[in-house]
């Protein structure tokens, strides 16, 4: 359940930012998260509504954008979509793929009153 | 552009250092460019205006203004929400190297036998190579007295309720324990496939442990972990002639996760391929070594602390 800690550091960046622009709270809340990073989107919907409580993003809705895993099929030399690593390529059925996105986390963006 | 007035050099950062619209210089649309600062109180709107400056109210997200409703504006901040522990890692990858620290991170599930590795690794060791160990454990101080057994350094961590260890915990852990130059240090993570994979500690590598009575299909299982593992210890395996375990298909499901994925099979009870991971030990040792040691006043600084480090429990927030 690391996704607590994940959503802790969120709330941090959040109220950061928020407080440097002076906002009196937070509406919303934009994650884009990789389906190669590691975080299970539900687990992460409850850590940050647990945790949102006392911030200024006490009633900010959670938005999170998922992005597709990529990586580079050196058999193919093309890139390939994933959905998991050790996952085959989808058109060679190789394991040689370097993982090219897909596997971050971030907070992109949060709407200020 | 700074989406709170509109200057050009105002930006929707959020570093400490730069977030902050204490002073800065900007054009106004008339063309006179000044600087100045302007401190407001968390929680006030962030407006200012200069008497003859232009008044904007297209600046939010809408393009223009409804009376009555106030305007959400968006903040762009585009940050890795592990930059913060990434940051703290970077230090302790800084401060390992500048002593010469090589620091691995060995993750596995619970009962892989990470510490019976240790306790054994720091034994043949001995008179080659410094060891010392942080432990990270949710509960109790077992392992860490297991390791000072052996007579090596080493410092509990217990987590609570956490289930990894964080680049803030080994901060802390690294003041208390100050590893000695050219050592080696072992942080030893709590027992779980899964979270720890998330988390740079400033290690050089992150080293996975799976015992062959866990199943040999772990790495498709976790892959993050064996994605994130430069060396794979396949451990017990004088228990093999026992077990229903394909080593080879193991090995296989590792590498489909992890090309590069180096792998030594041992066993810490029998000592059984100990040799090569004590000399993969000993060659990153050797590369993480200081390459201009600073002589006498190093090595007398690295005695004058040698037999203090008794190692306490460290008890970080839960996270």
């Amino acid at each position: 359940m690391h996704e607590m800690a994940l959503a802790e550091s969120v709330r941090e960046i959040v109220q950061e930012t928020a407080c440097a622009n002076g906002a009196r709270g937070v509406s919303t809340v934009r994650l884009e998260i990789g389906r190669l990073a590691q975080v299970e989107l539900d687990a992460m919907r409850f850590a940050f509504d647990v945790v949102k409580h006392g911030s200024l993003a006490e009633q900010a809705r959670l938005d999170i954008v998922e992005v597709d895993g990529t990586a580079w099929c050196m058999p193919c030399a093309t890139p390939v979509v994933i959905s998991q690593r050790g996952q085959a390529c989808p058109q060679c059925g190789s394991y040689q793929l370097q993982v090219t996105g897909g596997d971050r986390m971030r907070v992109m963006d949060i709407e200020i009153v | 552009m700074c989406m709170t007035c509109g200057c050009s050099t105002g930006t929707a950062r959020v570093d400490k250092a730069s977030s902050g619209h204490d002073g800065h210089t900007h054009t106004h649309a008339d063309g006179t460019t000044h600087s100045h600062g302007h401190e407001h109180l968390a929680g006030h709107p962030h407006e200012h205006l200069h008497a003859t400056g232009p008044l904007h109210f297209g600046n939010g997200p809408a393009g223009n203004s409804v009376p009555g409703m106030s305007q959400a504006r968006l903040v762009q901040i585009e940050r890795d929400i592990l930059s913060k522990n990434d940051s703290l890692a970077q230090r302790n990858r800084a401060a390992l190297a500048e002593s010469g620290v090589f620091a691995l991170n060995l993750v596995s599930s619970p009962g892989s036998g990470k510490t019976t590795l240790l306790v054994r690794t720091i034994e043949l060791l001995a008179g080659r190579l410094t060891v010392a160990v942080i432990e990270g454990d949710q509960q109790t101080t077992f392992d860490a007295d297991r390791i000072r057994a052996t007579g090596a350094p080493a410092l509990q961590i217990n987590t609570g309720k956490g289930c990894h260890l964080d680049a803030a915990m080994i901060e802390t852990a690294l003041s208390r324990l100050q590893p000695l130059p050219d050592s080696v240090l072992m942080i030893e993570n709590v027992g779980n496939l899964v979270c720890p994979a998330c988390f740079d500690l400033g290690e050089a590598h992150k080293v996975v442990v799976l015992s062959v009575t866990e199943g040999e299909d772990k790495p498709l299982k976790y892959p993050d972990m064996f994605y994130a593992s430069s060396l794979l210890l396949l451990n017990k395996i004088d228990l093999l002639p026992h077990l229903q375990f394909d080593v080879e298909r193991c090995l296989a499901y590792a590498r489909q996760v992890n090309p590069g994925i180096e792998v030594i099979q041992l066993s810490a009870t029998t000592g059984a391929g100990m040799d090569a991971w004590l000399a993969w030990i000993e060659r990153g040792a050797q590369a993480a070594r200081r390459q201009q040691p600073t002589g006498h006043q190093a090595h007398a600084h690295a005695s004058q602390r040698q037999g203090q480090v008794q190692g306490q429990a460290v008890a970080p927030n839960p996270a």
